[in-house]
């Protein structure tokens, strides 16, 4: 289509940095409109670019290669590069769509609000660095863009700068990340002394061959290939809040909405499933790894979605699913189901900015109201809004037919067909999981728009639909919420979608065993194939369960959950206390590190060095002086009696044969 | 080639200097501010022939320039520069014009000798990154104190005195050691001149004792643990131009000489001792980084942060591979610039509100927005986020470490962590948050000439940050010529002769 593809890769992240710099620089002087322009418009400009790339990669297209070298050292390049592929593709496709919704719909969120340009710059150059991330063809800039959207991330979620809460969330989000980032800078630094190369392409080509070498650890052998992938998953779980490292994740919801949608659908927390996916070549080598992953996901798939039963923010339920749903994710890829982990990847995309959009829609709607124990009834006021959340909550809960019941059926099968140690725990758990998953979802459902309103007078009369520009992406997120799952269904996980870009060895391949259980239906017999079979499997009982269950805690019987509560106390206080992880990391690292430096400080530096042997030594020196003060008697005949013993002992020593 | 650029670049400062002094009495302080500015302005003129002249290519010494100085002792007036002299230079000269900007308005009390002292000051220092003969060295080196220790003196705070004698004595007592191993060497080689000591054989127990002379000079400067505690003093008493210069070109002192004398020279006493070192350089990155965490006064933490980021530099240089001293190198650079960006953001605030400790601050960002902005960038860079020239040094160093040992790796890389936690710890309880105060609601943003020194420094810090390229490039010859030669032992060829 275009002469030359380069030029419109560079165009895609481009567009939205020099938006970014625009509104951020010039904000003042080109004004809130201006500001939401530019940045809109090149968002706009790097979504139709992505699809245009996006149907040049799948008209068999591809591109591997440099833009410029950012520095060589001790003979090995470091270069910022494209890797234009299947996979980086679909990524910036949905990335600049999800990015634009957002943008379209700040406009309205943030209205009033005195930091709008800057607001604009920030999420302009929060897209530039999620697609640098994903177009990237070596670690190096994968790294680059995994920490620009750690920063971006944390200049977001802290972007009231004036609360206290929102600013200790960011740096809290800011810290967590970098835990994992230097796992993560190990495993490239790992990469590089096995590999000599940060070229994905030299990288993959070089692993089957490096798959043997190994090194002693801890008493044990362990193998490279292995030791990188688990390095490189540290920053996987930083990044997409696997447990131990989710800890920042519930409360970046300090930040506006618009970013928490961002940062939950497309940006950031995809940033460690694309990254696993990317380097399935090095994962396939190693079935701990592989082991290591599915099993960290599937704790976090069912824990975490456990304690957003009990949450009453209606963002924090929505960021307890995120958490869960990014283990579902993980689990796949675990499972070296990596097309069903980016196929999930892709739905939850959709439905999950279209949750959050729509809790937003709400919590303007009741002046910046979060608590759902002040809402209720919303359906009628804002239909549009509720129709929206309702296609969203059947997408997320697996409702057969919508986007999110194909993504997470296929992740269930494949777990279930894994033979990896770990598999038979993993599958309980997000089999276990979708039941909670309907369960918190109808909640929030139930208690945001069904019921009784809770909210008092004031805020009642006056609550209303919000305004076009947060109800359009609203329509628009809804639909491939809906279609995305059928539309991708086949192709994703049957039909060799992404190519080249995703390696499975054999004997790992769960999804050509799931294919094999589907063997003659192909099209829209076989989703129909799927869809009646999805009606009578496990999951959609469970699904139905915990709906149930929901619809009578909170609309039949609500003074239930009450009773519920008084009696598992203990449970409850657990899941209201996040298992404790914020109060141990509290203790321990914030403080720890702090009670350590003091010590070290009152101790190593002010005691030890400057104590006794900085000002130590001048004490010496003073009491050494003031006693050979007693021989400058002022006699002469003292002198130079000095001065010939001196003489003699050092005629002494240097006559000495 | 036929040149004396070198010799107008060390000249051309001082001479400015003097004249400074003579012409901008009491009374005449903007006249001495504008011939300073001048002066700062042509000697950084001067550095860019330097920069279009140089070849990349070769490791040779280039713009050489040699007269007899002290014939009787062999001394020469010997001048020239290698790659790593030159980025040296060039940060040095683009500093300088910094510090002369932030100084317009603060200094308001004897602005002729302050504009001086630092031009004076800059063409030393200039000397000791051009000196090819030891004593010529020594001479710049100590030379360049004096001007410091006035700055530090006059225009300092009130511990001042305190400050620069505690300054005065560590450095003293490491340059004299060191000026007693260049009397060794002469009485070995008959010369002054590095290039023969590069290729002088020594034996290995001579070797290890010059190492520790070495050492104690510049360990004092980098500074390593055990003997950093004079900074973190000498930076609060410093006015802002004076942290400035020590952080950004004085510290560096310390890590050229390693490159300079202690690899080439030293040889074999630098392996043999090379596990020393680099456990000297985590113990800097891990200890000192829990050490800044705990600072209470901005000038202290980031003066603590300089002590753990020059780690970097020294366990870069000890891994002995290319990556390792191009990282250790590019770290330096960058640490002037971010370093020095710091202090004057502190300086900046203390302008205002004539206080240095966190406490005093709080929600700074809601009246003064554009320095937020800009100080949020230098304390990312201080975090070694990518795409600020604060990465790229630790990036590589860590890499090379990694070879070696992959622990090594694992405790520099605390870093990412911990100068994250200590610099923006600072900056949120300095810069956001509700107004803290009265003084705080009545600062005024960034004028001007504010905006002008820091729009420079964070162009520099991105632009290496985005694009390192050129930087090493200048190097590579000269870091590969340092390899070999460190690799090479030197003990074989004495066999024996030694006593």
């Amino acid at each position: 289509m275009f002469e030359n593809m380069k030029l419109v890769y560079m165009a895609i992240p481009l567009s939205c940095l020099v938006a970014s710099v625009v509104a951020g620089i010039f904000g003042r002087k080109i004004g809130r409109a201006g500001a939401h322009t530019i940045t809109i418009l090149a968002v706009a400009i790097a979504f139709a670019l992505s699809l245009v790339v996006y149907v040049d990669v799948l008209e068999g297209n591809k591109f591997n290669g440099s833009v410029y070298t950012w520095m060589v050292s001790g003979g090995v390049p470091f270069e910022i590069g494209f890797l234009i592929d299947e996979l980086s593709a679909t990524m910036m496709a949905v990335v600049s769509f999800v990015s634009l919704m957002v943008h379209v719909y700040t406009i309205g969120y943030m209205h009033d609000d005195p930091g709008y340009q800057r607001f604009f710059s920030y999420i302009s150059l929060f897209t530039f660095s999620m697609l640098m991330l994903v177009m990237s063809n070596n670690f190096l800039q994968l790294f680059f863009g995994w920490e620009a959207v750690g920063l971006m991330s944390y200049l977001l979620i802290g972007f009231w700068f004036d609360r206290e809460s929102a600013i200790a969330a960011s740096l809290k989000a800011f810290l967590v990340n970098r835990v994992g980032d230097l796992g993560f800078l190990l495993g490239i630094a790992a990469v590089v002394a096995l590999f000599g190369s940060l070229d994905y392409s030299v990288v993959f080509a070089g692993a089957p061959g490096a798959a043997s070498k190994s090194f002693s650890f801890l008493g044990g052998e362990m193998t490279w290939i292995t030791a990188i992938c688990l390095l490189l998953f540290i920053g996987a779980m930083g990044k997409s809040a696997q447990v131990p490292l989710h800890v920042w994740l519930p409360d970046s919801m300090e930040g506006p909405t618009p970013i928490s949608a961002l940062i939950h659908a497309a940006t950031m927390v995809t940033a460690g499933i694309f990254m696993v996916a990317r380097m399935s070549p090095l994962y396939e080598l190693s079935e701990t790894a592989l082991s290591v992953v599915m099993v960290i996901g599937a704790i976090t798939a069912f824990f975490m979605a456990l304690i957003g039963l009990v949450q009453h923010d209606i963002k924090r339920v929505v960021a307890y699913s995120t958490l869960s749903q990014l283990g579902y994710m993980m689990v796949a890829l675990g499972a070296s189901a990596y097309a069903a982990g980016i196929f999930h990847l892709v739905t939850h995309a959709f439905f999950k900015a279209l949750l959050f959009l729509a809790a937003g829609s709400v919590i303007i709607a009741l002046h910046h109201q979060q608590d759902m124990r002040a809402m209720g009834g919303l359906r009628k006021p804002m239909p549009i809004t509720y129709l929206t959340a309702v296609i969203g909550t059947l997408a997320l809960v697996g409702f057969p037919g919508f986007a999110g019941f194909f993504s997470k059926d296929a992740i269930i099968e494949a777990v279930h067909l894994s033979e990896l140690p770990g598999s038979g725990f993993a599958f309980i758990a997000v089999t276990a999981g979708v039941f909670v998953t309907a369960f918190y979802s109808f909640r929030l459902l139930f208690l945001t728009f069904h019921g009784r309103p809770r909210m008092d007078q004031e805020t009642r009369r006056h609550v209303k639909e919000s305004p076009w520009v947060v109800w359009v992406p609203l329509v628009l997120l809804a639909i491939p919420s809906i279609l995305a799952g059928a539309w991708y269904f086949e192709p994703m996980l049957f039909g060799n979608f992404f190519g080249e870009s995703l390696k499975v060895l054999p004997e790992h391949d769960t999804l050509a065993k799931l294919a094999a259980k589907h063997p003659e239906a192909t099209g829209v017999a076989l989703l129909w194939d799927v869809i009646v079979h999805g009606f009578v499997s496990p999951p959609t009982w469970l699904f139905l369960a915990g709906s149930v269950l929901a619809w009578v805690f909170y609309i039949e019987k609500p003074e239930l959950p009450e009773k519920i509560v008084k009696r598992f106390g203990v449970i409850h206080g657990v899941l209201m206390n996040k298992y404790g992880f914020d109060e141990a990391y509290n203790v321990v690292f914030a403080r720890g590190t702090r009670e350590v430096g003091g010590a070290l400080w009152k101790f190593g530096d002010a005691t030890l060095i400057d104590g006794w042997l900085v000002n130590g030594t001048a004490r010496i020196v003073g009491w050494v002086s003031s006693a050979v003060r007693h021989i400058q008697t002022g006699y002469v005949y003292h002198y130079a009696f000095a001065m010939i013993i001196g003489l003699f002992l050092l005629l002494t020593l240097f006559l000495k044969p | 080639m036929e040149s004396n650029l070198l010799s107008l670049l060390i000249w051309t400062p001082i001479v400015g200097g003097i004249v400074v002094l003579a012409a901008g009495g009491e009374t005449r302080a903007p006249l001495a501010r504008k011939l300073s500015l001048a002066f700062s302005i042509i000697a950084l003129l001067l550095s860019l022939p330097l920069y279009n002249g140089f070849d990349k290519t070769t490791a040779a010494m280039q713009f050489e320039e040699r007269f007899p100085w002290i014939s009787t002792f062999n001394v020469f007036y010997h001048l020239g520069i290698d790659g790593i002299s030159l980025v040296l230079i060039l940060l040095t000269a683009f500093l300088t014009v910094i510090v002369v900007i932030a100084g317009w308005q603060v200094i308001q009390d004897k602005v002729a000798q302050y504009m001086a002292a630092f031009l004076i000051m800059e063409g030393l220092m200039i000397g000791v990154f051009s000196s090819l003969d030891a004593i010529l060295f020594y001479v710049f080196w100590e030379g360049m104190l004096i001007p410091m220790f006035l700055i530090i003196g006059i225009w300092g705070g009130p511990n001042r005195i305190y400050a620069t004698i505690k300054f005065f004595l560590y450095t003293l007592l490491g340059s004299l050691l060191m000026l007693v191993a260049f009397i060794y060497l002469y009485q070995q080689s008959g010369s002054f001149s590095l290039a023969d000591y590069y290729d002088l054989p020594i034996g290995k127990n001579t070797q290890i004792m010059l190492f520790f002379a070495f050492l104690a000079a510049f360990a004092v400067k980098v500074p390593m643990v055990p003997v950093h505690t004079w900074l973190p003093d000498a930076h609060v008493e410093a006015p802002t131009g004076g942290s400035v210069i020590l952080a950004a070109i004085m510290l560096k002192m310390g890590g050229y000489g390693f490159l300079r004398f202690s690899l080439p020279i030293l040889p074999d006493a630098s392996h043999i001792l090379a596990g020393f070192m680099i456990t000297l350089s985590l113990i800097a990155i891990v200890y000192i980084a829990l050490v800044a965490l705990v600072q209470d006064d901005m000038k202290k933490l980031i003066a603590y942060s300089s002590i753990a980021h020059m780690g970097f530099v020294t366990l870069g240089f000890f891994v002995f591979s290319a990556q390792g001293i191009e990282g250790g190198i590019v770290q330096m650079i960058s640490h002037g610039f971010i370093s020095g960006a710091l202090f004057l953001c502190v300086g900046v605030l203390y302008d205002r509100m004539h206080s240095r400790l966190i406490s005093s601050y709080g929600g700074v960002a809601n009246t003064m927005p554009v320095f937020a902005a800009f100080m949020m960038l230098f304390a990312m860079a201080n975090a070694g986020l990518p795409g600020t020239s604060g990465f790229v040094g630790e990036f590589l160093v860590i890499l090379a470490a990694f070879k070696i040992n992959a622990w090594y790796a694992v405790l520099a890389g605390t870093t990412l962590i911990f100068g994250a936690a200590y610099t923006l710890w600072m900056y949120k309880r300095v810069i956001f948050g509700v107004i803290a105060n009265t003084e705080v609601k009545t600062l005024t943003d960034v004028n001007n000439r504010e905006i002008l020194f820091l729009t420079l420094l964070a162009g520099m810090v991105l632009l290496i940050g985005v694009w390192p390229f050129p930087i090493l490039d200048l190097v590579h010859a000269s870091v590969e010529q340092l390899v070999a030669q460190s690799a090479v032992s030197k003990i074989e060829i004495v066999t024996g002769a030694i006593r």
